[in-house]
């Protein structure tokens, strides 16, 4: 049967927000970034942003533009960026370079500008890089996927939305060229062989030390007040930011006054041009002088390009002549909708069954410490600061050698009183998306809040962000999956309580290869968490602490080895489980606790192992090592307490397992894994 | 009465907050002062007991890391700066201010070209916690400090050498070695990386003048003030806080006048 929907966000994602209706929401889906409350002082902003199709052509602008675009989200609400997150889905690395389709740079050279990309921005700003992932498919290869994430602080009731008429329409920062014309465009549209030729001068140009400024001047201008309304120069440019902020008043610009990098450009690319690092801000005139005087003292450049009208027209003039001369209510309401076919197909039901896989326990769990998706990604975190700002009490990289994968990341902002923290996490699983994308949502969003409340975070106060990455909408089977996958997000918010604050997709991720294949990415669903812990001394890591602790799994496992769905639901009892165990955690019952995601019961194991330098025993069903669950966890816990933590969980699905033993040596039924093996199969991805 | 550091803020510096709050910690008045706001009122630096060039990327490391604010302190500002120095008062340069303060000569003494601080020997950038011995008795941020400090490193120039003008055996004649790479048991790194992370000369992580005033050190304990910075919090391990090294500075600048 056929049904019609009108507009997808609308009707799934923003109405699940609205039926939860959290109360420590702020802003969700209407300003630059979505917004929750932190503390009575603070509020915390997040906002991810795509960059894919810049990074296939040139990899380090891409990546490096990626992280400034989304930085300049953050001050778009008027908030100090205060963390970066940066999710990377690369081809395989050892492709065989024949087989590259035409135009298309080799997935190595992709990671290794992309990875830099992203330091050169990051770790220049002062902004610490702290969460993320990174991950090999060959549906990547000609398509990469460059998420990049921030989230910001700001005090309550200091961000301003309403221009006023008579203010002056304001570009701070960055210069004016054509580097970044039609970005917007390019970023939606099918790329082939000639794509680098063609839209190299569409990818921007980063400038981290610029924006560093804007930063500085933007954080004093917002606490004295200096500004009516600020926003920034993104997909668009000028056209962009200034329209949207002049949707209601209407403004009259001039074109010749923006500061040009260099002369020659026309009208058009002045007002479209997407160069970095500009922001746009609606300034009263007696507030002009003040800010001239900040930008100043840190090095920032001020141009005043023209006023709020009032009279409701967008007039934009070069040199005094009329460019443009629109209607807002035209220009802003008059786009016709677009009707979209979309089929939803039967998901591909076929199930994976492990039996023949665990005849080698030993060899099966080297080997998935060993899959690049897995292994650890220490080498990159490294080159990451993840230190600056002295907020970061849950780190990337954790346990003994600091070389183990936390689930997340907790965050003390500098500057606010008392100890509560920020939490950082992420869930994607481009595998599940492939074969039923409803039920794909539900994981992803299981794997985000699974992993915060794994470090501490009250499920109770958790948000989260979506970020689509699909092929081409008006192929009727990619839109299906799109509102399958849509559906799920609905409800699976409302099972969890975790409200959508914000979210962007990025259409389009096809390669159309001179063979006239079309190679599209898998349907990629990025779900980012931002969650509260009252008090960062209660945070948790996942390394194991401590020998003779009993360890216990937590969550609806699959007790017999019955075949494995193709893409695990999540059980009912979860939201439950994940309450209990906060409890568990803040009332210092536990010592350490590890998610089973990738790999199952087995590789979580051999993580806490190797984060603790200890050994386990376990007795499990050998056929359900590895089944990947969702809703399920590992917690650590000393014998003094088993009984409160039994207690606990009186009605729910829990089972103990085993215990961390001294000798490091992870004993699971008859097969014993050193712990030194463990950690040299975790540092050596075999990449394919 | 509270010491007043002035913690300078060039265009490009990133660690301003976090070394303000650990001078607050420690018990001084520190304020954040932006380079341009000294440029037009240079006298402004004597009013201040102690003064931090704090970490960051100074005009985005062009020309090579602090170069540029080197050649500020050199030469914009050598009166006021000099004055400085020589008055005694307690002077600490962090990561690229430590890359300043060498490349404009304040350290290790009164020339340029004496020693540097180039590429790591690792060849990339590096994020990580080291352990530091502290050791010169002369350099008044680190004498009579006998425990350890473990903090952070986050550079990509932090290799410290010398040079045939102001030799190791200088360094170590003049007890101008303020601090060098150890395990965490305190026994030195012998080149051994990554516990000496950058490859630096004699395990030299930071040195000092020969008046012992001015310090300057690569790694951050700025970023170890608070036991839940350290790495190692939620294994019940939290020792070895940088805030005892800004406590020695502060407390020598409050006994000054």
């Amino acid at each position: 049967e056929t049904e019609t929907i009108d507009s997808l966000i609308r009707t799934y994602l923003k109405s699940a927000t609205d039926k939860i209706n959290a109360p420590w929401v702020i802003s969700a889906f209407v300003d630059n970034a979505g917004i929750i409350d932190f503390d009575d002082e603070f509020e915390i902003s997040f906002k991810v942003e795509t960059h894919n199709h810049p990074s296939a052509v040139e990899p380090f602008g891409g990546a490096n533009t990626g992280v400034g675009g989304v930085i300049r989200d953050i001050l778009g609400v008027s908030a100090k960026p205060i963390a970066n997150t940066d999710i990377l889905c690369f081809g395989n690395q050892n492709l065989d370079p024949n087989q590259l389709p035409e135009g298309v740079l080799h997935p190595r050279r992709i990671q290794s500008g992309v990875i830099a990309g992203v330091q050169d921005y990051g770790n220049k700003i002062g902004i610490p890089t702290v969460n993320g992932a990174i991950l090999y498919n060959e549906g990547y290869t000609a398509n990469p996927l460059v998420f990049c994430g921030c989230i910001g602080i700001a005090p309550k009731g200091k961000h301003r939305k309403t221009p006023q008429i008579g203010d002056r329409v304001t570009v701070l920062g960055g210069r004016t060229g054509r580097d970044g014309l039609r970005g917007a465009t390019f970023s939606s549209m099918t790329m082939d062989a000639q794509t680098g030729e063609v839209s190299g001068a569409s990818v921007q140009i980063g400038d981290p030390i610029t924006e560093k400024g804007l930063i500085d001047v933007i954080v004093r201008a917002r606490d004295l007040g200096l500004y009516n309304d600020i926003t920034d120069c993104g997909a668009g440019g000028l056209s962009s930011a200034v329209g949207e902020m002049a949707s209601k008043l209407g403004c009259d610009a001039e074109l010749t006054r923006v500061r040009l990098k260099y002369p020659g450009l026309a009208p058009w690319e002045i007002w479209l041009s997407e160069a970095q690092e500009r922001m746009v801000l609606a300034v009263a005139p007696e507030n002009i002088p003040a800010l001239q005087t900040l930008c100043d003292t840190f090095d920032t450049e001020i141009t005043d390009i023209g006023t709020f009208t009032g009279d409701g027209r967008l007039t934009v003039r070069y040199d005094g002549n009329i460019v443009i001369d629109m209607d807002n209510e035209f220009l802003h309401e008059g786009m016709p909708q677009r009707h979209l076919k979309a089929v939803i197909k039967k998901p591909i039901a076929y199930s994976r069954v492990f039996e023949d896989r665990i005849s080698n326990i030993k060899e099966t769990l080297l080997n998935f410490l060993s899959n690049p998706n897995i292994a650890s990604k220490a080498s990159v975190v490294r080159i990451y600061d993840h230190e600056v700002q002295g907020g970061t009490v849950i780190k990337p990289l954790t346990g003994i050698e600091a070389d183990a994968p936390s689930d997340a990341t907790v965050i003390k902002p500098i500057g606010t009183k008392g100890t509560k923290g920020v939490v950082l996490s992420n869930g994607i699983n481009p595998e599940y998306g492939k074969r039923d994308a409803y039920k794909m949502a539900w994981s992803v969003m299981d794997e985000a809040i699974r992993n915060a409340v794994a470090v501490g975070a009250n499920p109770q106060q958790i948000a989260v962000l979506d970020n689509f990455c699909w092929g081409d909408p008006l192929r009727s089977e990619t839109l299906g999956s799109l509102v399958e996958a849509c559906r799920g997000c609905h409800d699976a918010a409302l099972f969890y309580g975790t409200p959508f604050i914000s979210g962007k997709d990025s259409l389009n991720n096809e390669y159309l290869g001179v063979d006239g294949l079309r190679h599209a990415i898998p349907p990629t669903l990025l779900i980012s968490a931002i969650g509260i812990v009252q008090d960062v001394n209660q945070s948790i890591t996942m390394d194991l602490k401590g020998a003779d602790n009993f360890i216990y799994l937590v969550g609806d496992f699959p007790a017999e080895p019955k075949p494995v769905p193709d893409v695990p639901d999540v059980p009912s009892s979860t939201t439950q489980v994940y309450r209990v165990l906060h409890q568990a955690i803040t009332g210092g019952l536990v010592k350490s606790v590890h998610d089973l995601s990738e790999g199952g019961l087995a590789v979580a194991a051999a993580e806490m192992c190797i984060g603790g330098r200890l050994g386990m025993e376990l007795d499990i069903e050998e056929s359900t090592l590895f089944s990947e669950v969702n809703g399920c966890l590992l917690v650590e816990v000393s014998p003094v307490n088993a009984s409160a933590f039994e207690n606990q969980f009186a009605n729910l699905p829990f089972n103990r397992i085993g215990k961390v033993t001294s000798t490091s040596i992870l004993k699971i039924a008859n097969d014993e894994i050193s712990v030194d093996e463990l950690v040299h199969a975790f540092n050596n991805p075999k990449h394919t | 009465m509270k010491p007043k550091a002035l913690v300078l803020q060039a265009h490009g510096s990133n660690r301003d907050f976090d070394v303000i709050e650990a001078l607050t910690l420690a018990g001084a008045d520190a304020t954040g002062i932006p380079l341009n706001a000294l440029r037009i009122n240079k006298t402004l630096l004597s009013d201040f007991q102690l003064l931090v060039l704090p970490g960051g990327f100074s005009y985005a490391d062009s020309l090579g890391a602090g170069k540029l604010l080197a050649l500020d302190l050199a030469s914009y500002f050598v009166d006021e700066i000099s004055a400085f120095v020589e008055s005694g008062k307690p002077v600490i340069g962090i990561c690229n201010g430590f890359q300043a303060l060498v490349k404009s000569g304040i350290l290790p003494g009164d020339a340029e070209g004496q020693s540097t601080l180039t590429f790591n020997a690792q060849g990339h950038f590096e994020c990580r916690w080291v352990t530091l011995r502290p050791v010169s008795q002369k350099c008044i941020w680190t004498t009579g400090l006998d425990e350890l400090i473990e903090c952070p490193i986050a550079h990509g120039e932090g290799n410290f050498q010398t040079s045939p003008l102001f030799p190791l055996s200088s360094f170590l004649d003049n007890d101008q070695i303020a601090l060098t790479y150890s395990y965490p048991n305190g026994s030195p790194a012998n080149a051994e990386y990554p516990i000496n992370p950058n490859g630096s000369l004699h395990d030299i992580a930071g040195i000092c003048n020969s008046q012992g005033n001015v310090l300057g050190l690569m790694p951050h304990p700025e970023n170890h003030i608070h036991p839940y910075q350290h790495p190692q919090w939620t294994r019940g391990i939290s020792r070895h806080r940088g805030l005892t090294l800004f406590g020695n500075g502060v407390k020598y600048a409050s006994e000054l006048n």
